[in-house]
């Protein structure tokens, strides 16, 4: 080993081991926990624990509740995801035109959300939502559409989620969103215009390419987050939701571990949750390292 | 030199925190608002008992189940906790709980025939006792005496077929339902099961019992109610305001427990205050009435790992004394577990009381396995279900069958491995 890798190992060493402690070692632990029945008769003796080695993922396999919740976190998560950041982009758009008048305003204004207390945003929402004095309804009956009992039928009560976790999430994209747009050369439009390129073709061909690593960053973290939904349906939905309907894996992976003790299965499900996160973040990564060299 | 400073401080402000004390410290668990007006009762018992001083730690109901098994598994359990009556098989299993029958059969305080016998029965495993009822919870009709009286019915339903009969009535005088039965409460669907003396359970508690025909009938029963459309499908979070839609008569009955009544006399308008009463649950058949109800409740419990045990004893005895009963009833508005208790007059006098006096003599015990509250909630999700149309009854109880068989796999295992 030469004197530089030993450096190097060196400087390394403090980042690596908190690496190991923090994030491969749970990492490990959980996934040796999940070929466990690990249960309230473990937690009285560790003899009452029996090795089952897949068996608890054959269990979620054949189980239709996490069918269930992993369809509803992927639904959640494919709607709600690219929504959240058009809805964002859109408001960092309006904020950064220069028409606008009180920015800062607006710019606290639309992340007043995100720093909101989910339990107080709950209670608000509960009567947004109520079928009969709901003002969500109100408005739609303006329209001739019939009231909808949004959080009270399996139909609906998902995209009511949907609705509420948009609100919640946008502002912060929002912000590195301006953010991006800020770090937009002027000359760049400037060019454009003396081309003749009209409004739409500045933001589709400048606007756009300019933003894309933009845009891997809040996707990234919008999937990540988004497929560890839990705190929404938890406050407005606390059982899942009318037949599920909102159960998250999150939500179940607690209801399992922390309500009956499964620990071995709620294992199980945080594993194959990991996986999936992995892999999501992967593939974005991916295909947005090809759009962003293209 | 700033440090040594700071090091004298420091130990100086520990040495007078540890003061010397040669009494017994006994650490109490209480949870919830019974944990807040407890410290009332316990510092009348370290006047009477100089020797020994209670350590009361309150903490929330949400977290006190996890709590005690974290503390469980880090052998640092209290030496007395208020626990969920329901808990009882479950911390038994793990031996966290000390046994307390000899205890009790000695003790002239702690008198069993005082006690409601369905509530006494919850603290039971294997006819060992576990805990000592502190107080209790059980679940009646509150109905609208005006809309019951206008349907041709002077007084709350007693049989089954009076209770389908006031339903229809009440319907028929152009209210859209008559009754409030939540879809994510398990209580509505157990009890009425408990009253036709279906076991839930077969074979010790070793598979689910939830096809055979006594339950089948009780579940058609409740089912009936939404078919008939007599009951809204509503969960309780789905209810915006109890109170205000019980005034408006959306639903003139509803089946619901104590804390309630404290609730209907705050929120419910003035004008509405003669117009509500509370009855005990109706039964399958006259001579059964009541018809049973569940025995919820608070129970004393003691830990395997104390040791202070005799002085934690003490204390059980000194709060299941009928005047601190009554005491516990006027700070908080627990229903007192003792018989004696209830002939105080604020307990006696109050209208709103009287059918849970009357109920509390037919409560009875959901099975005593660690894993019933669990097979609990499967009862309403299935429940839910058939309710919603996705499944028949007979295919709902099948499946609600065959989950509660693999609830209880990990059971039956610990079963055959003991008897081994």
């Amino acid at each position: 080993m030469t004197a530089e890798t030993r450096a190097a190992a060196l400087f390394l060493a403090p980042a690596l081991t908190v690496i190991l402690v923090f994030f491969l070692l749970p990492v490990a632990a959980g996934f040796v926990l999940s070929l466990t029945d690990f249960d309230i008769y473990g937690v009285a003796d560790t003899d009452n624990i029996r090795f089952v080695g897949f068996g608890q993922y054959a269990n979620l396999a054949r189980s239709p509740v996490f069918w269930q919740a992993l369809r509803n976190t992927l639904v959640f998560a494919i709607v709600a995801g690219p929504l959240t950041v058009a809805v964002s982009l859109g408001a960092a758009l309006l904020l950064n035109a220069k028409l606008a008048k009180f920015k800062p305003l607006f710019r606290t204004i639309y992340f007043a959300p995100v720093v909101t207390t989910l339990v107080a945003v709950a209670i608000v929402w509960r009567y947004m939502f109520h079928p009969r004095f709901g003002l969500l309804n109100t408005v739609m009956g303006w329209f001739g559409i019939g009231s909808i009992d949004w959080l009270g039928s399996p139909r609906f009560a998902l995209s009511a989620i949907i609705i509420l976790a948009i609100w919640k999430n946008f502002g912060y994209n929002m912000i590195i969103f301006v953010a991006g747009l800020q770090s937009v050369p002027e000359e760049l439009y400037e060019a454009a215009r003396i081309d003749g390129a009209g409004a739409w073709r500045q933001f589709r061909h400048i606007t756009i390419p300019m933003l894309a690593p933009t845009f891997v960053f809040v996707g990234v973290i919008t999937a990540i987050g988004y497929l560890q939904l839990f705190a929404e349906p938890y406050v407005m939905t606390p059982d899942g939701g009318p037949l599920n309907s909102t159960l998250s894996v999150v939500m179940l992976m607690y209801r399992e571990g922390f309500r009956w003790w499964s620990m071995g299965y709620a294992a199980a499900i945080a594993f194959v949750l990991f996986v999936i996160i992995m892999a999501t973040s992967l593939v974005q990564l991916r295909l947005r390292r090809g759009a962003v060299g293209s | 030199m700033r440090t040594p400073a700071l090091h004298l401080l420091l130990i100086l402000l520990l040495t007078s925190c540890t003061r010397t004390d040669d009494r017994t410290h006994i650490e109490f668990w209480a949870l919830g608002r019974e944990g807040e007006v407890v410290v009332e009762l316990t510092r009348e018992f370290e006047r009477r008992n100089p020797d020994i001083r209670v350590d009361v730690q309150q903490m929330p109901w949400t977290a006190a189940h996890e709590k005690l098994l974290t503390a469980f598994v880090g052998d640092s359990t209290p030496d007395l906790a208020l626990i969920g009556n329901s808990w009882i098989p479950e911390f038994e299993a793990i031996g966290a709980v000390a046994d307390l029958t000899a205890l009790a059969a000695q003790s002239s305080a702690v008198d069993q025939r005082d006690y409601f016998a369905g509530i006494w029965a919850t603290n039971l495993v294997d006819e060992k006792l576990y805990g000592i009822p502190w107080y209790v919870d059980t679940r009646v009709i509150f109905y609208r005496t005006d809309i019951l009286r206008a349907a041709g019915f002077p007084e709350a339903p007693k049989t089954w077929s009076e209770w389908v009969r006031a339903t229809a009535a009440i319907r028929k005088l152009g209210n859209e339902y008559a009754i409030l039965l939540p879809t994510n409460e398990w209580t509505q669907p157990i009890a009425l099961g408990l009253q036709v003396d279906a076991p839930l359970l077969r074979q010790g508690g070793r598979f689910g019992a939830f096809s055979e025909p006594r339950f089948r009938r009780a579940f058609e029963f409740y089912l009936d109610f939404f078919r008939r459309g007599d009951a809204p499908v509503l969960s309780n979070s789905q209810v915006a305001n109890v109170y205000q839609q019980f005034a408006e008569g959306e639903f003139a009955m509803y089946i619901t427990g104590p804390w309630q009544i404290g609730e209907f006399r705050r929120r419910l308008p003035a004008s509405m205050q003669d117009k509500w009463m509370t009855a005990p649950l109706p039964a399958p058949d006259e001579k059964e009435w009541p018809g049973a109800s569940l025995a919820g409740g608070g129970s004393l419990a003691i830990f395997e790992q104390s040791e202070k045990k005799e002085a934690a004893w003490k204390l059980i005895e000194f709060l299941s004394g009928p005047e601190q009963q009554v005491r516990f009833f006027e700070l908080c508005g627990d229903l007192p577990a003792r018989r004696s208790a209830w002939s105080d007059p604020d307990l006696a006098n109050d209208r709103h009381l009287a059918a849970f006096r009357t109920q509390l003599e037919n409560v009875k015990p959901t099975p005593a396995v660690p894993q019933w509250e669990q097979i609990a909630t499967t009862v309403f999700d299935y429940a839910e279900a058939a309710i919603r149309g996705r499944y028949t009854a007979e295919g709902a109880l099948a499946v609600l069958d065959a989950k509660t068989d693999a609830i209880l796999e990990k059971r039956r295992w610990m079963l055959a491995r003991r008897d081994e």
